[in-house]
């Protein structure tokens, strides 16, 4: 029975599962990351605002989703509201809220990195032009500010994608948790399974990850242009 | 600014704070309404081979849900099985997210303060695994040789504390140690039975000639802290069980392809909750 570790992908449903598995892992991902950015560019315009108590607050937003580790975050969701308050959240429904609140709070920040970054004199000559607020940013910081954002929000998202691992450990069954469950499950008969999972799932995650690094190499060649 | 930042994080704590002590946990359902509701949530393990693990076509299987099954069906409920992991087992419960946790939960004077463990299902103990060229069937063989233990396991303390005489060879992980076995750097290897029995099977020549040694481990079911009602229930099933003898037949079921024929069930199983010390 000592065959071949990759032999255990093609036993049963386990292919199947597995990109069952990853089906969840992108679908919580791109929820995630499209909330995300839409939050985010609302928030990064908010935080460049001057009100004390508006940059205060977000501070602190900040500082929580950057000291508090991701996984304290699903813990505080999935049981932390559950025993406070009694709201039964879905394994799902918490990963969302809390890989949302993460990945918003991190976008805003890029958005209002990427806002003050263009020159002040800019704004100041549309408006001397006599452009309206709205648009100087619909013809000054928005086109600018998208092209510096590429990078670093492609970074956020395969980030997030990566980290949406750790929902296993709140009852989510993703791609990683299906790995470990295929390989758990034949660790008596084929006990070189783990690595050649290991391997199939580094491969997934990859060409997820990959082609997004593409496009954005490709978007960002094109608006430079 | 700064202070200001101070100030606002200060409130958030403080206000988290009140909101938690104000606020009790959340009360786990009771039998009737598990009953009313037609559904119980168990929480197994998925990726424990062979108590509770997922199969090749994303069923789960093994010794836990076996019980799991039984139990649903006694109810005359439909059973949803949750993953849970050993880390996050308690916190299950103490949420209310599942009804009953059958994750081969080990009984512990720590865990009994924050959950109800019901009436054991399985025992463990130490096992001690040696060459069949050299094989060990007593303890008192070991004195003076040298005995393989992973750290931080059961088997080093025992050994540490009962048997000085037994050269300790230690190892970081089981891995190590097993393979530190295979190359004959010590005279046998010790840790938790249901492992040294395991991995016999798929290692020729190597016998575990002590099948039950050191204090007595109970695998139990848990509820939420307080669930009487419930408890209460799952302890008359276990009784009731052990009568038609289920937990062999689990046994049959599940462990014994993973333990084989030259284990006594007896060593692992117990029928109706009552312990009876092996050997």
């Amino acid at each position: 029975m000592q065959d071949l570790g990759i032999s255990v992908l093609f036993r049963g449903k386990n292919l199947i599962r597995l990109l069952g598995g990853l089906g969840v892992t992108l679908e919580l991902s791109a929820v995630s990351i499209v909330l995300s950015v839409i939050l985010g560019l609302l928030l990064g315009v908010v935080m460049t605002l001057k009100s004390r108590v508006v940059r205060a607050v977000c501070r602190v937003y900040l500082e929580i989703i950057r000291i508090v580790p991701q996984l304290v975050l699903l813990f505080l969701c999935y049981f932390g509201l559950a025993r406070a308050f009694g709201i039964q959240l879905s394994g799902e429904a918490a990963a969302v809220i809390v890989f949302t609140f993460w990945g918003a709070g991190e976008m805003g920040d890029l958005v209002r990195g990427a806002l003050t970054s263009i020159p002040r004199h800019q704004i100041e000559s549309g408006a001397a032009l006599g452009l309206t607020k709205g648009q100087i940013y619909r013809y000054i910081l928005i086109p600018q500010t998208l092209r510096r954002l590429i990078p670093q929000s492609i970074n956020l998202a395969t980030r997030m994608i990566k980290t949406t691992s750790l929902v296993m450990l709140i009852g989510v069954i993703e791609v990683l948790k299906v790995g470990q469950q295929i390989i758990d499950a034949s660790r008596y008969d084929t006990p070189s399974a783990a690595i050649w999972i290991y391997a199939v799932i580094f491969f997934l995650y990859f060409f997820i990850c990959w082609p997004i690094s593409l496009l954005a190499g490709r978007l960002e060649k094109k608006w430079q242009a | 600014m700064k202070k200001l930042v101070k100030v606002i994080a200060l409130a958030l704590v403080l206000a988290l704070s009140i909101v938690s002590v104000a606020l009790a946990d959340s009360t786990a359902r009771t039998l009737d309404e598990i009953r009313e509701s037609g559904k119980l949530v168990i929480g197994v393990f998925s990726d424990k081979k062979p108590f509770g693990y997922v199969d090749e076509n994303g069923e789960y299987q093994g010794y836990d849900v076996y019980l799991a099954r039984r139990l649903a069906e006694d109810l005359g409920a439909e059973l949803e099985l949750v993953s849970v992991d050993a880390p996050n087992r308690v916190e299950y419960l103490q949420s209310a997210k599942v009804d009953i946790i059958l994750a081969n939960f080990t009984v512990t004077d720590e865990r009994a303060e924050v959950v109800d463990f019901a009436l054991p299902y399985m025992k463990v103990a130490l096992g001690v695994v040696s060459p069949d060229s050299a094989l060990i069937t007593d303890v008192s063989e070991l004195r003076g040789k040298t005995l393989i233990v992973s750290k931080g396991t059961t088997a080093e303390t025992y050994f540490t504390e009962n048997e000085p005489e037994v050269n300790l060879l230690k190892f970081d992980t089981y891995t190590e140690a097993f393979n530190a076995l295979l190359d004959g750097r010590g005279d046998a290897l010790s840790t938790d039975n249901t492992e040294v029995l395991a991995w016999a099977i798929d290692n020729e020549g190597f016998t575990v000639g002590v099948e039950s040694l050191g204090s007595l481990d109970t695998i139990a079911p848990a509820v939420q802290k307080g669930n009487e009602a419930l408890l209460a229930w799952i302890n008359d099933e276990i009784v009731a069980l052990g009568e038609e003898n289920f937990f062999h037949a689990d046994y049959e079921a599940t462990l014994k392809d993973v333990y084989g024929e030259a284990v006594n069930p007896d060593n692992l199983v117990v029928e109706g909750g009552v312990v009876e010390t092996a050997e």
